[in-house]
């Protein structure tokens, strides 16, 4: 009895530790509570926005939390309160749709779903309520009440791919996607063709962890990577990234013989790239889904709702993009030129790898 | 089960102060971290049933736990751990969406009932390879079935990615004749997406209480379950249980993923993880205590649980993650009932009954 | 030797549950350095009583007195501090620690949170060396003999300072050898002026050990005698109330065709050796064939490939002219085999599972009990009460569980389940183990009665009594094989005893035939 219970002490104790976890998570969204329930009428100056995440959650690090802290930006730019924006967590496809909808009953000027995995939601949705507007995010969905933002990733990839060519040291290098599909397979194309670009004799390891949020595959498939000679790895996968950059730490941390590196994606991941001695990782690919939400939003609140429209945006106006990161003076000046050029329409990067 | 009118009576005081216990908890969580329980239980409790939506979404919710439920229970029954509902309800899920978008020319009367059949069909296949390997090889049926879980998910993304669908990601929506939507349960609820999957669980809570307690492949699950040895000894095959108990378990599974799949999405796309339906149906299972009624009035509360816990963080100011803490914490003191009824036997050894007595003593 | 100081008085102690009495006014005392013996059927309340005394349960109404003090027992920590040990029948040890260190569980001695093993070892040898237990306190407990492991336990409440030693039915689990060991230490123990209570049903041992017996039949204390100056016949009586027959009451067998015929049989243990070694015999209806022989020769082996729980290697089996060798265990079963196993609550029945569910264990497939796959629970609950009423099964009803039941009302139903379906031959594995002298005279008879009814019976036992008493024929296994098959009314004791040594037919007659005279006046003296 005394051991049953004392392994129960340590869950329950455990349990207060998440707990404590959740806190930090919650105070940058906490408090933003009561006040926004039920709130459907408001001033003309008032301009209110939710979104709904995917299975990621609004922390993992990457693609939701990039549009989080866009929102957050926002609201602060334009002089509102936290209480402007919200957000919904979906910790199941089931909740996609139920989550929508209590963001409509919630009330908002724009509503944006985070994801291509919500575009079924937000058709649906958006269907059932003509007055409401919605955005959509890596997908396009077509109907008046919804505006869609989608990015030219391929093109960022390209970049990565530049960078990690021209940083390989065993001519090795690794892609880690989600789960695949057409918006993953902009990373992978891009990518591989940029290395391909540089060195078409640089081996390249694609796998899919068909997850977005289980950080345990992405450690055990880059330690796969690792292992077998990669020394780069660029990972599209949402929160299964986290893993990946876990498993690089460690490696450097029990005396790599090669010096690995990560490449992020989404958002600058420099922070998740800090061990003990310097920094893994390599760069990031920046895919602004923040700026793209406040592009669109103040679009909306200047011009009127964008609806029904398909927004791009990629290298040129800065809705996607690399950061320099670690990368070594050549590997810089290559990827600036390559940025260049794809501007410029002397390169044109494919949407889907080749067969 | 209700022949024993006291253990009934008694089995139902746990689970009742299992779910007051987590409650507590949750509410002495909430106060520890600065927020207002009373505040967060209300929007829970009124953001479900302040509305018919989503009290229809709750239900809705409940319906597909309700048949993973029975699918965990039944293989328990029989002294298996089917870790592999998850798996098994998406294997019923992408099948009977390939079957609807296979046929769509077909009549409703013919196309839904082929479509359910197949996903149930599959499911009951799916787990059947877990059952036949632990009958010929020994082989334990918790490793295969979380081992089949992953391959059900890679293999419904390659049938999704490569066979389904066109875009990659999901398929089109299945045809009005594969439907379970009601148009009257629907309106009822203000649009929800509560189906007539409801009915069909309803129906099967009956049948599986009429299975195992009224049948002779029902008695001999129950028997090999409690006591392989006496049932092997008594001419009942264990191989054939064994199987039959992961086959209908499975079953079970697949057609909770059919009806999870043509009543609430209409589709399916390529999935980033497995169902949470085969999870929760395994808590749902235990707080349900194996019986079906309980199990279908968990599913509610599983159900009511996770819709309302989404009110918390925007109506009530509490993260998502205390909400998700809060719910953890009922479950958590579900699956420690054994405190609760240490206690419950503990004064009841004071008072006594007969059985429990001499029970002890004897030999 | 015991003196007149009184150590426990357990007077007019009662213990109802519900409405059913346990104890019923029972009356107890013990003197000191005395071995007091407590008698009873299964179920007649010595357990509830013992566990009263131990602190498990408190008694509704009656007096508790130790060394002259009026005290209440309220839990077993109690018990303790008075010097009250109990012995379970059941060991609660753990496998994987030593001996020292199963006995100091709960009682850890400790400095600064380290436990001092060393000195914990040391009083274990002293306390082991004072009652010539013999035990290694640093052996593990998983690798020492289940004789030793009691004896782990008799340390137990040793080193707890336990003056009054309960010992609950102590030699159910162990060898001859081991038993004549126990009662040595348990009279080595009250030289040491420690008092014993004995509870157990088996005669001999009484009549062995113990200085007084208090007899309880169905919740009263009947009588307390001096063992020296009670016979055991009258023990018996007492204990059952009424006169009890040791020697089962049988006419001459009758025996005809063979109704199972074993030949050439060879099984592999579970361990993969060949633990039944190309066997042949066969049981003739009308008969009873018993198997002697010592634990672990085969025998459950044996039984486990004719019942079909197992598969033979080599060799026919034929039950009433079918070929049933390596055949299902319900197809035998339907080609009319009845088997009592040797573990009833492993093997025999569902214990979580009800009465009448367990009654039909073997025949709810079959009409009247369902059709078309379903269950008809009114012909079960009839048919099982039909069951408990002819055979006897003591149970509040036939939807209590099967757990509920006292061993004896467990081995009835079981009896009951196999006798009524009528079977050419009847398998009873070990059927009286742990029953009293009432349960087992009525088995016996029930055995006989199928033998009269032209049935054939395999009787396997370790009790050679069992086997004497009620067989007609004997085969004798050694070492995988039958050594011997001989008439029951042309052998003894000694000559079975020697056979089961593994000492071949011949030799073994001369030895027992110089042997026999003296033992002969012997056993007619009991």
């Amino acid at each position: 009895m005394t051991k049953k219970l004392r392994n129960l002490f340590a869950i329950g104790t455990s349990a207060l530790l998440l707990a404590a976890c959740g806190q930090d998570a919650g105070d940058s969204t906490g408090g933003s509570g009561e006040s926004a329930g039920g709130d459907t009428e408001e001033t003309t100056d008032e301009f209110s926005l939710g979104m709904v995440t995917d299975e990621g959650g609004v922390d993992d690090r990457s693609f939701n939390q990039s549009a989080w802290e866009g929102m957050q930006a926002w609201a602060e730019e334009a002089g509102f309160s936290d209480d402007a924006v919200n957000y919904y967590q979906s910790d199941d496809p089931s909740q996609f749709v139920q989550n929508l909808n209590t963001a409509v009953q919630d009330g908002y000027d724009i509503i944006y779903g985070v994801g291509f995995q919500l575009a079924d939601a937000v058709t649906d949705v958006a269907s059932q309520n003509p007055d409401q507007h919605f955005g959509i995010v890596d997908a396009v969905v077509e109907a008046d009440n919804v505006v869609s933002l989608n990015f030219e990733d391929n093109q960022a990839a390209y970049l990565a791919g530049v960078a990690a060519a021209n940083t390989t040291q065993t001519d090795k290098v690794g892609f880690i996607g989600g789960v695949a599909g057409p918006v993953i397979d902009k990373f992978e194309a891009g990518f591989v063709e940029g290395v391909e670009s540089v060195d078409p004799n640089i081996e390249i390891d694609i796998q899919y962890a068909e997850s977005f949020s289980d950080a345990a595959i992405g450690q055990q498939i880059a330690a796969g990577m690792y292992s077998s000679g990669a020394d780069i790895i660029y990972h599209a996968s949402g929160a299964v990234g986290n893993g990946v950059f876990t498993e690089a730490t460690n490696r450097m941390e029990s005396g790599s013989e090669n010096q690995l590196w990560v490449i992020g994606v989404d958002r600058d991941q420099a922070e998740l790239g800090e061990w003990e001695e310097g920094n893994l990782t390599l760069t990031s690919t920046l895919k602004q889904v923040g700026t793209a939400i406040q592009l669109a939003t103040e679009r909306a609140r200047e011009e009127g709702f964008p609806g029904g429209e398909n927004i791009i945006y990629g290298l040129e106006d800065d809705g996607v993009g690399i950061t320099e990161g670690n990368m070594p003076e050549e590997a810089w000046t290559a990827v600036e030129e390559a940025r260049q050029a794809i501007i410029d329409g002397e390169i044109e990067v494919p949407v889907a790898p080749a067969e | 089960m209700i022949r024993q009118s006291r253990g009934f009576l008694s089995s139902l005081v746990v689970p009742i102060l299992s779910i007051i216990f987590g409650f507590v908890f949750g509410a002495i969580l909430m106060l520890l971290f600065g927020y207002n329980p009373v505040v967060a239980y209300d929007a829970m409790i009124s953001g479900v049933f302040g509305s018919q939506y989503f009290l229809g979404e709750a239900l809705r919710q409940a319906t597909s736990l309700t048949f993973t439920g029975l699918g965990f229970a039944l293989a328990y029954k029989a002294g298996f751990f089917n870790i592999g509902v998850s798996g098994q309800a998406l294997a019923g899920w992408v099948s009977a969406i390939w079957v609807a978008l296979a046929f769509p020319e077909l009549p409703q009367l013919v196309l839904l009932p082929l479509s359910i059949l197949a996903g149930t069909l599959v499911g009951a296949l799916w787990a059947s390879i877990a059952g036949t390997l632990r009958a010929f090889f020994g082989t334990s049926e918790v490793i295969v079935t979380i081992m089949l879980n992953y391959t059900a998910l890679q293999l419904t993304n390659f049938i999704i990615r490569d066979i389904l669908s066109e875009t990659g990601n999901s398929t089109e929506s299945v045809g009005e004749n594969a439907s379970l939507s009601l148009q009257w349960l629907t309106d009822l609820t203000q649009g929800s997406r509560l189906n007539a999957g409801l009915f069909i669980a309803i129906a099967v809570v009956i049948l599986y209480w009429i299975f195992i307690t009224r049948t002779t492949a029902g008695f001999e699950i129950r028997a090999v379950g409690l006591n392989s040895f006496a049932s092997t000894y008594a001419g009942m095959s264990a191989k054939k249980n064994i199987i039959l108990s992961m086959f209908l378990s499975g079953a079970l599974a697949g057609l909770g993923g059919a009806i999870h799949g043509l009543g609430t999405f209409g589709n399916i796309f390529t999935q980033t993880g497995l169902p949470s339906i085969g999870f929760d149906g395994i808590s749902v299972a235990l707080l349900g205590l194996g019986n079906p009624i309980g199990i279908f009035f968990s599913s509610i509360l599983f159900g009511v649980l996770n819709v309302g816990a989404a009110f918390m963080p925007n109506r009530a100011g509490v993260p998502d993650e205390m909400a998700s803490i809060v719910t953890a914490a009922i479950i958590f003191f579900i699956g420690a009932n054994y405190i609760i009824r240490y206690f419950i036997e503990k004064r009841a050894s004071r008072d006594q009954s007969p059985t429990t007595a001499t029970r002890g003593g004897e030999e | 030797m015991p003196t007149s100081e009184r150590v426990i008085e357990m007077n007019g102690i009662t213990k109802e549950f519900g409405s059913f009495r346990a104890n019923d006014d029972i009356h107890l005392d013990l003197k000191k350095g005395e071995i007091h013996a407590l008698l009873g059927e299964n179920g007649a309340g010595k357990s509830t009583l013992m566990n009263i005394l131990s602190g498990l349960l408190e008694p509704t109404s009656g007096e508790i007195k130790v060394k002259g003090k009026s005290v209440n027992i309220t839990s077993p920590d109690v018990a303790n501090e008075l010097g009250i040990g109990m012995v379970h029948q059941h060991f609660m040890l753990v496998d994987k620690f030593t001996v020292a260190e199963n006995i100091m569980l709960g009682r850890e001695k400790s400095r600064f949170g380290y436990i001092d093993k060393k000195s914990a070892e040391k009083e274990v040898q002293a306390l082991s060396d004072q009652y010539g237990l013999k035990v290694d306190p640093s052996a593990l407990v998983e690798n020492i003999s289940v004789g030793m492991q009691q004896r782990v336990e008799i340390l137990k409440t040793l080193y707890r300072g336990a003056d009054l030693l309960i010992f609950d039915e102590p030699t159910g689990v162990l060898t001859p050898q081991e038993i004549e060991e126990l009662i040595g230490i348990m009279h080595k123990m009250v030289n040491e002026d420690k008092s014993i209570i004995l509870i157990t049903h088996k005669l001999d041992e009484i009549k062995q050990v113990a200085n007084r017996c208090t007899v309880i039949r169905r919740g009263k204390s009947i009588d307390t005698v001096d063992v020296s100056k009670t016979s055991q016949q009258e023990l018996a009586d007492m204990m059952v109330g009424r006169s009890v027959s040791f020697k089962v009451d049988k006419k001459p067998a009758t025996p005809k065709e063979a109704v199972l015929k074993v030949e050439d049989l060879t099984v592999k243990s579970n361990r993969g050796f060949d633990a039944v070694k190309g066997i042949s015999f066969e049981v003739k209806a009308g008969e009873v064939l018993g198997i002697a022989g010592v634990d672990g020769n085969g025998q459950s082996e044996l039984i486990q490939a004719i019942t079909g729980l197992t598969k033979s290697s080599n060799g026919s089996i034929h039950l009433d002219g079918n070929n049933i060798t390596n055949k299902k265990p319900r197809k035998i079963t339907e080609t009319g085999l009845g088997h009592i196993p040797e573990d009833r609550q492993k093997y025999g029945l569902i214990l979580p599972m009800t009465l009448e569910e367990n009654i039909a264990l073997q025949t709810y497939y079959q009409k009247p009990f369902s059709s078309h796959g379903f269950l008809n629970y009114k012909e079960i609950k009839q048919h099982a009460k039909r069951l408990i009423e002819e055979f006897d099964v003591r149970t509040p009803s036939e939807e209590h569980s099967a757990a509920s039941l006292s061993g004896g009302n467990q081995q009835k139903a079981i009896i009951a389940r196999e006798v009524d379906r009528d079977p050419a031959l009847l398998i009873a594995a070990q059927p009286t183990r742990g029953l009293d002298v009432g349960a087992i005279e009525y088995i016996h008879s029930r055995l006989i009665e199928m033998r009269d009814n032209g049935k054939g019976v395999l009787l396997m036992s370790y009790e050679l009594d069992e086997v004497m008493n009620v067989s007609d024929r004997i085969a004798v296994m050694y070492d995988g094989k039958i050594i011997a098959i001989v008439n029951a009314n042309e052998t003894n004791e000694s000559e079975l005893g020697l056979l089961m040594a593994g000492v071949p037919l011949k030799e073994a007659k001369e030895k027992a035939d110089s042997k026999g005279k003296e033992k002969e006046t012997i056993d007619s003296s009991i």
